[in-house]
């Protein structure tokens, strides 16, 4: 575990070094919303690194408002619909992972306006894997998990 | 290419659909002729605007599947008004559409 973590942070570093350099060497200044894309929690490949890097925080709250769903069974991986509605008030943000993805992250979504969150879109998975739905409200995350999604054929390519 | 979408009122809020093209690829594949690693070229972000302000924002993986849909409630807007839909690529690549609320 901590050597996980260790290479996460590594990882990043290395990258926002990158990134840095790259844009004083052209002398631009990065767009705004190319910033805001948080790439360190994209990249994270453990479910606590991107709690972290995504919310700053080392823990979530297990919720039971939050339904995350997806297909008992995915016969292609490559397309699986799976949808998030959760019944949090004042929720701003909320984030899709897949539990044993190279990359758990695959998306986030952030709301201006308060509200009931219900979010739906089609993923890749490469295995079969539970899918985590995080979503924060007062600076609170919660956490919900869903049943295992199994994967026939997997959606990574290779 | 422009991103499709549809919303309609539902309750007190508004239910967006949105449909785009996009490889949507990883980064993780390999070219099965040569080898060579495929780079990675995916949506990053799709922004949904009304009269002009932010109200949703997707930030996205690779994981997203080809061609992404999305869809999602947002508070706020009303029946006859117009969202405004763009997408940003890890290319630097834009693309924008809208829609009419039903």
């Amino acid at each position: 575990m901590t050597e996980m973590k260790n290479t996460f942070s590594r990882r990043t570093f290395n990258k926002t070094v990158a990134v840095v350099g790259a844009g004083a060497a052209l002398g631009v200044t990065p767009i705004v919303s190319q910033a805001a894309w948080p790439e360190a929690a994209f990249d994270a490949e453990t479910i606590e690194g991107v709690l972290q890097s995504l919310y700053g925080v080392a823990e979530a709250i297990p919720s039971d408002a939050i339904n995350v769903k997806g297909p008992d069974i995915a016969e292609n991986g490559a397309v699986v619909p799976v949808s998030i509605k959760a019944d949090i008030p004042n929720a701003d943000s909320v984030a899709l992972l897949v539990a044993k993805n190279p990359a758990p992250l695959a998306s986030s979504f952030d709301l201006a306006n308060p509200g009931m969150v219900s979010v739906g879109t089609r993923i890749k998975m490469g295995e079969t894997s539970e899918l985590i739905a995080l979503v924060r409200a007062e600076g609170k995350v919660y956490t919900a998990t869903s049943k295992e999604v199994k994967v026939t054929i997997g959606g990574c390519g290779g | 290419m422009a991103i499709k979408s549809k919303a309609k009122v539902k309750g007190d809020m508004v239910e967006v659909k949105v449909l785009m093209k996009h490889v949507m690829e990883t980064g993780l594949r390999k070219d099965k002729k040569t080898g060579e690693p495929i780079p990675a070229h995916h949506i990053s972000e799709v922004v949904c605007s009304h009269n002009g302000a932010e109200i949703f924002r997707c930030n996205m993986g690779p994981a997203i599947s080809k061609n992404p849909y999305l869809s999602f409630s947002v508070a706020g807007p009303i029946a006859g008004d117009t969202l405004q839909l763009t997408s940003l690529d890890n290319q630097g690549n834009t693309d924008s559409g809208e829609t009419v609320i039903k």
